[in-house]
């Protein structure tokens, strides 16, 4: 058999796979530059700076997923076999690996700083002072949410006393509980302000999932944990849990409204504190 | 080694005739064990993706009443035929369980490195022929029990095929967390202990038994693979079967290793305390990331021998792609974390397995560029074998990169738990394997059964999944970004999901054309069996590798009187001067020019 050099015969099995990439290539254009479906909207601060994490990452999997894709489908069309030649020899490039493996090792140093410093500065920010902080607790298959109200204090909880009509546990007998407001599956926050969640979980793991304000933290039990997020755009959300949780986990929704100002917000909390004081 | 198998060396008709229940059922022969595990796992991944497609009825058509469904299985469905929400997760713990470990680690573990660990290095079994046969009837006893959770009272759990602890941990946490839950657990440690069995056999074997001449840098890649994934297997299925005893203890025997105090079920204080959740989380996936190579590794050696015996032209860069093996599985199991960057585990932590995971990266993306690199300049023979491969490469590379996305940390926290991460994993870690295996079937059909599989259904078959699982697979990663959750039974009752519904309806339909085109491949398969055409030669696609010396399909002690003796690597396609395209690894060292 002749030694082979430089290009092979075309084949249909070949043009078709190069073809199948080429199509590849334009509908994941389509996808991803097009976004004919994207995020929803984002409400938050810091939901920005993960969006761009998110964008840079895909630009750069991006050119690399066109060019090898691209390359594999154009070898593949231009390197068939047809029977009478052997193929080219070769098997090693010391130097071409080295400098595609340095080169790949590069970009992703470039893509683990850029990602950290959002990460960092995200979970190891201090909260301001006069931040509004909810405690959230999850349970099967409902979000609880507990304010401290004017006191700015938050009531004892104790699972004890935890009953089908307290869910939560409050200790009603304590003082710093009079003013508290707990609401089920309904949570406000001002619009512009920041704002500490204090997850905690009755049963099982649940995820407190905000998809608008890029907000996914898992609520498990035995721990709280807390994530901040401020909200810049106001209206009415949908809470999801996002971690597997039972039989009714996709019914484990709640809603967030962001309220256009600190006002609004008051007047909401005030309208729950006398629906529970019955005032 | 190969004293103890000494009555062998006369070859094959010289044995005592066994009987048909010694000789196909209760063999000890690794061919035999081989192509047991294949079938089996065949069956189970008949099972794995007739339960997907019930998933994918539910998600595409969420309110849809599916009465013909609903009288086959009355208790899986309301009486206005819609399904029920629990048989739905259900679906999702078994789709996945059975799909990583009866399918996937068995097909390419327990059935190619069985068949393939004898015959590619030149012995006569396996170092310990009858642990392998134990082997094969443990993992049979699994699936047996892994498949009667289906059918108990209450259903299979409702967990997920990861098993969350305290959901997992409480058998009243829901419908399936008790029986089902308990043979979940059963079946998984069985599988453990049967892995464990083939593991110690592939490291013994590949280790001590290589014919003269086979040197470990002369391994095919595929014994490379097998024996990489065997160390893994080792040192990752303990952790697991560890994690799973302490969760029966959990369960049953008062201990609260997962179980925090203060867990409130039906408005009931239980009586657990000082347990971590996160602890199941940190042992399964210290198990589970490994795992994950346990499945991609053997299909990347798999792949990579086909891709070069049909390019007809040597491995590009065999040192590096052994190199970045044994790199991918050191890091393995450094990278688990990744799983939990939300988990509540130290957001410090969170960095550092950024940083390894970004690191597996690299060896992963040196193999990409050494498969092209294969391709660059070859005379491929598209065969099905071949297609498969290159199908194998294009969605390995397409399933890869989205891991970038899941392991910066930052980006996966609105990332984690969508079906961004469910379109990553199946192209990365279940859909390239499959294409590995299919490729691995086909080509090693005839050794198997000494007749050939039709190659004109094995195009289309590959031509068809290829679309096929495009279409499945890659608008999850859109449904994701959009925000949809994995495991939710009904989408739609999110209005925020509501827009993309008619993707799911798109890749719903594709699953089902997808699912028809494995029914050629089952056809293909087992009329070739019988009906397929003969095979008269040893070689049939001019392969080098030691397995092609014998005839097909390959009698009992494998090789003749003599064993191979092996005088060059596994990669001499195209070499200059040589008469044919390809030399076999027991052709004399004398150079090539003088062939």
């Amino acid at each position: 058999m002749a030694d082979g050099k430089g290009l092979g015969r075309i084949t249909t099995s070949g043009l078709a796979f190069g073809a199948l990439m080429a199509i590849l290539i334009v509908i994941s254009l389509w996808l991803f530059v097009a976004q004919p479906w994207w995020f929803p909207t984002l409400a938050s601060v810091h939901g920005a700076e993960i969006d761009s994490v998110f964008n840079a990452v895909l630009i750069v999997t991006g050119i690399a997923f066109v060019v090898t894709q691209a390359l594999l489908g154009y070898f593949v069309a231009r390197y068939g076999s047809a029977g009478n030649e052997k193929a080219d020899y070769w098997h090693d490039n010391p130097k071409g690996e080295f400098l595609l493996l340095t080169g790949t090792a590069l970009i992703l140093v470039v893509l683990v700083f850029m990602g950290q410093r959002v990460w960092i500065k995200y979970y190891f920010t201090k909260s301001p002072e006069d931040a509004v902080t909810v405690q959230v607790t999850a349970q099967q298959f409902m979000w609880n949410f507990h304010y401290p109200g004017a006191d700015g204090k938050f009531g004892r909880t104790d699972l004890r006393l935890v009953t089908p009509t307290n869910l939560i546990g409050l200790d009603e007998k304590d003082e710093a509980s009079k003013d508290d407001i707990v609401t089920a599956g309904e949570m406000h926050v001002p619009m512009n302000k920041p704002v500490v969640v204090r997850l905690r979980s009755k049963d099982v793991i649940h995820s407190f999932h905000l998809p608008f304000q890029r907000v996914k933290q898992d609520a498990v039990p035995g721990l709280a944990i807390e994530v901040s997020f401020t909200p810049n755009l106001a209206g009415a959300y949908e809470i999801a849990c996002a971690e597997l949780c039972g039989a009714q986990h996709y019914k484990m929704k709640g809603s967030i409204t962001v309220d256009p100002s600190e006002a609004d917000f008051d007047s909401w909390l005030k309208a729950k504190l006398s629906e529970r004081t019955g005032d | 080694m190969t004293d103890t198998h000494g009555h062998h060396h006369e070859g094959e008709h010289d044995h005592p005739k066994l009987g048909f229940w010694r000789k196909y059922v209760f063999s000890t022969d690794h061919k035999v064990i081989g192509i047991q595990y294949l079938i089996t796992a065949m069956s189970m991944a008949i099972i794995g993706g007739t339960l997907s497609l019930l998933m994918r009825l539910q998600l595409g058509w969420p309110h849809g009443s599916f009465r013909f469904l609903a009288n086959l299985m009355p208790k899986a469905f309301d009486s206005q035929g819609h399904m029920n929400a629990d048989f739905y997760l259900s679906l999702v713990t078994m789709h996945g369980t059975i799909m990583v470990f009866f399918l996937f680690t068995a097909v390419l573990t327990g059935g190619f490195g069985n068949f393939l660990i004898p015959l590619q290095i030149g012995a006569r079994d396996m170092a310990f022929p009858f642990l392998n046969a134990l082997s094969y009837w443990i993992f049979l006893a699994s699936c047996i029990v892994i498949f009667s959770a289906l059918l108990v009272e209450g259903g299979a759990p409702l967990g997920g095929w990861t098993s969350y602890a305290p959901l997992s941990a409480l058998p009243d946490a829901g419908p399936g967390q008790g029986t089902g839950m308990t043979l979940w657990i059963s079946a998984i440690a069985l599988f453990t202990a049967s892995g464990l069995m083939g593991g110690l056999n592939y490291i013994t074997t590949i280790l001590t038994m290589r014919t003269k001449g086979l040197s470990m840098m002369r391994l095919p890649l595929t014994q490379w693979s097998l024996l990489i994934t065997a160390v893994l297997g080792l040192l990752a299925f303990p952790v697991l079967l560890a994690a799973a005893i302490l969760l029966v203890f959990d369960r049953t025997g008062g201990t609260s290793f997962f179980i925090p105090g203060g867990i409130v079920l039906g408005n009931k204080l239980i009586e657990h305390t000082g347990g971590h959740p996160l602890l199941w989380q940190h042992l399964f996936w210290f198990f589970g990331h490994p795992e994950v190579y346990i499945v991609i590794l053997p299909a990347m050696g798999i792949a990579s021998d086909i891709l070069a015996t049909f390019c007809r032209k040597p491995i590009f860069s065999y040192k590096m792609m052994v190199y970045a093996m044994v790199a991918i599985s050191g890091l393995s199991f450094i990278v688990w974390g990744h799983h939990m960057f939300v988990s509540g585990m130290s957001p410090f932590l969170g960095s550092v397995f950024t940083i390894t995971t970004l690191l597996i990266a690299v060896p992963s993306a040196v193999k990409t560029f050494n498969w092209l690199g294969t391709i660059w300049g070859a005379r491929i023979r598209f065969t099905s074998p071949a297609l498969f491969s290159i199908g194998f490469v294009s969605l390995f590379v397409s399933g890869g990169l989205s891991g970038i996305f899941l392991g910066t940390s930052a980006a996966d926290i609105q990332m984690q738990d969508t079906y961004f991460v469910v379109a990553h994993f199946h192209l990365v870690m279940a859909i390239a394997p499959l294409f590995a295996a299919y490729g691995g079937l086909y080509f090693w059909f005839p050794k198997m059964f000494g007749r050939m599989m039709n190659e004109t259904l094995g195009k289309i078959h590959f031509w068809a999944s290829f679309v096929g699982v495009y279409c499945v697979f890659f608008p999850m990663h859109v449904l994701g970004i959009g925000g949809q959750m994995r495991r939710i039974y009904d989408p739609l009752n999110y209005e925020f999901l509501q827009p993309q519904q008619v993707l799911n309806v798109f890749i719903s339909v594709s699953a089902f054309f997808l699912a028809a085109a494995q029914i050629l491949f089952l056809v293909n398969f087992f009329s070739s069996i019988w009906a397929g055409k003969r095979v008269l030669v040893n070689n049939p696609w001019q392969a080098t590798t030691l397995e092609w010396e014998t005839p097909c399909p390959t009698g009992h002690g494998n090789f003749g009187p003599e064993l191979p003796v092996v005088h060059r690597w596994a990669f001499d396609y195209s070499a200059p001067g040589a008469k044919e395209d390809f030399v076999p690894q027991t052709a004399p060292a004398v150079p090539a020019r003088q062939l």
